[in-house]
This record gives C-alpha cells, sequence and structure tokens, in this order.
C-alpha cells in the first residue's frame, strides 16, 4: 500500500509547484493510473515514490514506512521500476539486462538462470532464442517486454511504469495491455502507472488520477470518472465520448436482465400465441427444457401453426458471454434484427438479456439525473 | 551475395594496389641503400626500436592512466560545469607544437628518458581526455535513469553501465594517442630519450636516407601495428551488443 500525504514537488528556481499537495492511497494490488496532459506532474509524481525526485514537502509511506527514512539504494532495488523510453543497456543481453536486479541484490547464478527462463516463458519468448540476444536485435515490442521484464525480475510487490507501452504501435499496444493485464490478475502487484491515453487508464487502472497543474483533480474507479465527472475539466479530458468509452468498462453481466420472458420448445404453439398477444409480445424467445437457447419464435410464425413452438423456432447464432465487454455486445446487437442479444454461459444457458433500452439507460448521460440505474432496472415482464 | 562479391573484388583492388605501392617503395629504399645498412646493423635498429617502445608503453600507460580517471572525473555531477573550461583550455594546449613541449620539458626535468616521457605524457593526455569525456558524456540519459531507478550506486552505474557504453569511444581516444605517441617519440632523442628519433635525426643530419629510412620505416611499421593490435583490442572487449556489422 502507498499512502501519499499532501506530497509536493516545487524543482529550484521554479515559483509553482509541479505536484501540489496531492493526497491519494494506491491500495495492495491495484493498478493506480496517473493521468494527465504533459507537463502536469505525473511523472514527476510518479519519480518521487522512488526518491529518483527529491521530496520537497509532505510524506509518502510505503506499507505505512516513511520511505525517507529508508535506504535509497535499497528503496529502488525492491521497487519495479520500467521507462517509456524502455532504457533496456544495449550493452548487455536480454538475459543480462533482466539479472540486472537480482545480480545487484546478489542471487546466486542458478536461481538467476531459473527466474529469466520463467520470465521469457511468461510473455512467450522462448528463452532458447532470446536469452543471448541484445537489445538492437529485438522489435519494439519484444524491447518493451524485456522492459517490464525487467522491472519485476525479483518479483517486487510494489511497481512503478511510466508510460511501459508508449513506445509501440497501437495493435502491439493492445496485445501488451491484455498480456500485462493476464499476469497482473495472477500476481497481483501494486502498479502506479503512468500514462496520457485515456483509454489505456479505462482499461488499465482499477483507480485513477487524473491530474491538472500539479493537482490532483479526481481520484477514483474509472467508472467514477466517467459516471460522474467531478468538473467541466474532468468531463472534458475522458472526452464527449465517455458514454461510449463506459461500454469499455462494463461487462454483459453487470448490464443484462436477467431471468427474461420465454418460452419453452415443448409448449403448444397456440398457447403461446394466445400468451404473446395477450401481454403485446412480438417476439418471445425459446428455450429448450435445461433452459439453454434454442432461438426464438415471433408471432407471424405461430400464426395457425399447429403442434409445439420447437417445430418452427428461429435459431439465435449470435450470443455474447457475460465476461464480455457492452461494447462487444452492443456491436452483435446492431447486427441482429431483434435489437436485441441474448447472454449464455459456456453452456449454452440463458443468463440474461441486453436490448437497446438497457444499452441506452447504461449509457445515456441522463440516466443518473433521473435517478435510474442500470443495475436497477427489471424485467418486469414487458421488454421484448 | 552480390554485394559481398563487390566488395571482395573492390578489397583485391586495394590489396593489389598496396602491394604495388610496397613493392615500389621497396625497389626505392633499396636504391637508397637501406636494406644494406639494415642488413648490416640489425642489433643497433632493434636496441632503438625497444627503446622507442619503451618510450611509447610508459609514456601512453601513464597518459591512459591520468587521462581516462580524469575524464570520469570531469563527467561526474559537481564537475560538469568546468568541463568545457579545462576542455578548452587542453585544447589550447595542444596547439603548442609538440618539439617545443619536449624542449619545455627538458628545461624543468633536465635530459634523458624522463623529460622526453614527461613531454609525450603531457602531449598525449588530451586526446584520451576528450574522447573519455565524449564517451561518457554521450551515454543516453535514459539508461542512467533506468540504472538509478533499479537501485545501482554511483560506481555501479559508472562501471556497469557508463564504461562498457563509452568504451568504444574511450579506445578510439587511447588508440589515436598512442598512434600520435609513437610518432611523436621520435623527438626524444633531441633530449637525450633515444628510440628511434637517433636514427632519423642522424640520417637527416648526414643527409643520408638509410640512415633515415632504418629509423622512420620501423617507427611507421610502430604506429601501423599499434593502430591494428587496438582494433583487435575493440573487438574483443567492445560489447557486440553496441557495434554493427
Amino acid at each position: 500500500m502507498i499512502e501519499l500525504e499532501r506530497v509536493t514537488k516545487i524543482f529550484p528556481g521554479s515559483e509553482i509547484p509541479a505536484v501540489d499537495s496531492v493526497s491519494l492511497t494506491v491500495p495492495n494490488g491495484e493498478i493506480c493510473i496517473l493521468i494527465g496532459s504533459s507537463g502536469c506532474g505525473k511523472t514527476t509524481l510518479m519519480r518521487m515514490m522512488n526518491r529518483l525526485e527529491p521530496i520537497t514537502s509532505g510524506t509518502i509511506k510505503i506499507d505505512g514506512e516513511n520511505i525517507l527514512q529508508k535506504d535509497v539504494i535499497d528503496l529502488r532495488r525492491h521497487v519495479g521500476y520500467a521507462i517509456q523510453q524502455i532504457g533496456l543497456f544495449p550493452h548487455m543481453t536480454v538475459y543480462e539486462n533482466i539479472a540486472t536486479v537480482p545480480k545487484l541484490l546478489g542471487w546466486d547464478k542458478k536461481r538467476i538462470d531459473e527466474r529469466v527462463d520463467e520470465l521469457l516463458e511468461l510473455v512467450k519468448m522462448p528463452a532458447e532464442t532470446f536469452r543471448g540476444r541484445y537489445p538492437r536485435e529485438l522489435s519494439g515490442g519484444q524491447a518493451q517486454r524485456i522492459g517490464v521484464l525487467r522491472s519485476m525480475a525479483t518479483d517486487p510487490p510494489l511497481m512503478l511504469m511510466d508510460e511501459p507501452f508508449g513506445a509501440i504501435d497501437p495493435i502491439n499496444r493492445e496485445t501488451l495491455q491484455d498480456e500485462f493485464l493476464k499476469i497482473q490478475a495472477k500476481l497481483k502487484k501494486t502498479i502506479v502507472f503512468v500514462t496520457h491515453d485515456i483509454h489505456e487508464a479505462i482499461k488499465m487502472g482499477d483507480k485513477v488520477a487524473l491530474l491538472d497543474a500539479g493537482r490532483l483533480i479526481q481520484y477514483g474507479t474509472p467508472e467514477e470518472l466517467l459516471t460522474y465527472p467531478k468538473n467541466q475539466f474532468v468531463k472534458d479530458f475522458v472526452g464527449a465520448d465517455r458514454s461510449l468509452k463506459r461500454l469499455d468498462l462494463l461487462k454483459v453481466k453487470d448490464a443484462m436482465l436477467t431471468d427474461p420472458v420465454h418460452c419453452h420448445a415443448d409448449q403448444s404453439s397456440e398457447k403461446v400465441l394466445e400468451q404473446m398477444l395477450s401481454d403485446g409480445l412480438n417476439y418471445l424467445l425459446v428455450l429448450d427444457e435445461e433452459d439453454r437457447i434454442k432461438g426464438y419464435v415471433n408471432v407471424d410464425m405461430l400464426r395457425g401453426h399447429k403442434g409445439v413452438v420447437g417445430d418452427v423456432v428461429h435459431p439465435m447464432t449470435i450470443t455474447v458471454g457475460p465476461d464480455q465487454n457492452l461494447k462487444d455486445a452492443l456491436s452483435k446487437m446492431l447486427s441482429f434484427d431483434l435489437g436485441i442479444v441474448v447472454a449464455v454461459d459456456d453452456d449454452e444457458k440463458v443468463q440474461g438479456i441486453l436490448n437497446t433500452r438497457t444499452m441506452v439507460s447504461v449509457v445515456g448521460e441522463t440516466y443518473d439525473e433521473r435517478g435510474g440505474h442500470w443495475g436497477k432496472i427489471t424485467t418486469g415482464g414487458k421488454i421484448i | 551475395m552480390s554485394e559481398k562479391a563487390e566488395a571482395s573484388t573492390a578489397e583485391r583492388v586495394w590489396l593489389s594496389l598496396g602491394f604495388l605501392a610496397a613493392f615500389a617503395a621497396g625497389a626505392y629504399a633499396e636504391s637508397l641503400g637501406f636494406f644494406a645498412f639494415a642488413k648490416n646493423n640489425p642489433g643497433d635498429i632493434w636496441y632503438l626500436f625497444k627503446e622507442h617502445c619503451y618510450l611509447v608503453g610508459v609514456s601512453s600507460g601513464i597518459a591512459i592512466c591520468i587521462g581516462v580517471p580524469t575524464g570520469i572525473f570531469l563527467t561526474r555531477g559537481y564537475m560538469r560545469r568546468y568541463r568545457d573550461v579545462i576542455l578548452n583550455l587542453l585544447g589550447v594546449l595542444q596547439t603548442v607544437p609538440s618539439l617545443a613541449v619536449v624542449a619545455i620539458a627538458m628545461t624543468y626535468v633536465g635530459i634523458g628518458k624522463t623529460p622526453a616521457i614527461v613531454a609525450l605524457v603531457v602531449y598525449g593526455l588530451l586526446p584520451i581526455i576528450r574522447n573519455s569525456v565524449a564517451g561518457l558524456a554521450g551515454v543516453d540519459p535514459v539508461l542512467l535513469d533506468a540504472g538509478r531507478g533499479m537501485g545501482m550506486t554511483p560506481a555501479q552505474l559508472l562501471f556497469r553501465i557508463e564504461i562498457p557504453n563509452a568504451l568504444y569511444i574511450i579506445l578510439t581516444g587511447i588508440r589515436t594517442s598512442t598512434v600520435i605517441n609513437v610518432g611523436t617519440a621520435a623527438l626524444s632523442f633531441l633530449v637525450g630519450g633515444g628510440g628511434l628519433g637517433d636514427l632519423i635525426f642522424t640520417g637527416i643530419a648526414l643527409v643520408d636516407p638509410a640512415y633515415m629510412l632504418a629509423g622512420a620505416v620501423p617507427t611507421a611499421g610502430l604506429a601501423i601495428f599499434i593502430n591494428w593490435a587496438f582494433g583487435q583490442v575493440e573487438k574483443l572487449i567492445v560489447s557486440p551488443g553496441l557495434t554493427y556489422d
């Protein structure tokens, strides 16, 4: 856990503080994003955490201990550090680069060997191929991976990362981010992560701290920033399309309506039709006896049909999983003429349903003013 | 493939030209009586050659031992502001002709090998200091930041990051200095320091080309050899990660 208390940085010869009385707490195992436009003090703030920049005033505590009371060399060896320009040592091989901090800490060779191989394995770079390579023999994406691996070589509980995926094309960056999140899900490190990219912040952050001119403007989860921007600056920063950005953030299971109205495939067509007409429904989901999705029927299909619903059911091929994000769900919904998409689990069992109305209420600018919340919308039997 | 073939063709042309030049020079030297002289006095030439090597070795050794640490010292944080002043000063000193340096050394230290070595050290320092400073100052600050951020002490930064990355440029300075030194060492004769200058200056005084060449050819050969040897050392100790093939 990192606690910052009224941390201030004034560079010598400057009147204006580069970091102005910032207080925030990063809980263990979370990624805290420091974001802001260039010159907002985010990098300076991060660099104070391993004392690469002297602190003018205020205190920074790591796990309750004031960092000013620690030996600075020791502090840095136990805090991972990755930078935007990667900074791989060109005269060292990949192995030697990753082994830098372990060597400083005096690990024996066998332990270092194992660790290097293990780390390379983690990012699917075969150790036999890459161990002996020099940085100039790596592609940009590979170099950034090695840079990140180097910072986590000794498995430090706290890591500082200054735009670690900055110097890379967007496609590779996406891959690296995904990889990194997967690794983080396992390792649960406490990470302070600097970026200027709001998409990256929303995607990677458990918490986001938005800075402007050295001051902390808003600190909260990405969702809080998007949903309840504190002021116009935050609104502008997260972008006019912040509603759409929320789609990236939210999972289907957060927004779906559970227990949608449905019928079963073995029910008689006439009865179902009668029910639909009396409830004013145009479509109805059809499930099998184990609640797996069969498809849907509409009034025209059932009209005049004698037998069970299962005979006329129209199959539903496009479904989403409860853990997919709403952006994917919306995209599928738009490609499907009913304006709905059904969420099913791995066994095809129906978990819930998303329709345009739930989507609108999730992303709508106005929903919070109305006092409504997507979590509270219930099926009520008339959603189709 | 074709590029390689072209390169080797060019190499062959240069090699043949070199052979031709060497042959012409040899024939010309023969006409001046050089080989006859060398054949008759191998002991003298060998003795002076060893003396020459001693002068170069000792003076360059001392120049390296003073020059590289000075270069390192000048690039430490607290000295950085004086760096350019000191380099400029050294640059001005370098414009003093080598002969004058030898003469000045003699007035202070007397005659013999000592003034010769003092003069050679002074004269050989600048390229070493300048290249050490240039090499160390040219190390990407990002690398230093990364190293510092990972918890390297200043000494570890210097020996593990700065010097290995600056090595190529530092070695080039040492090489330049030493090669120049081989030529300048011929002046040692003038202050009683001996060396191959003995033959050269005697040859000039007697207007005897055989004498002159007996001093000049080994001197040139030594310079070329040292240059080549440093090239090999560079290949050995500069990290392959820093060179481009």
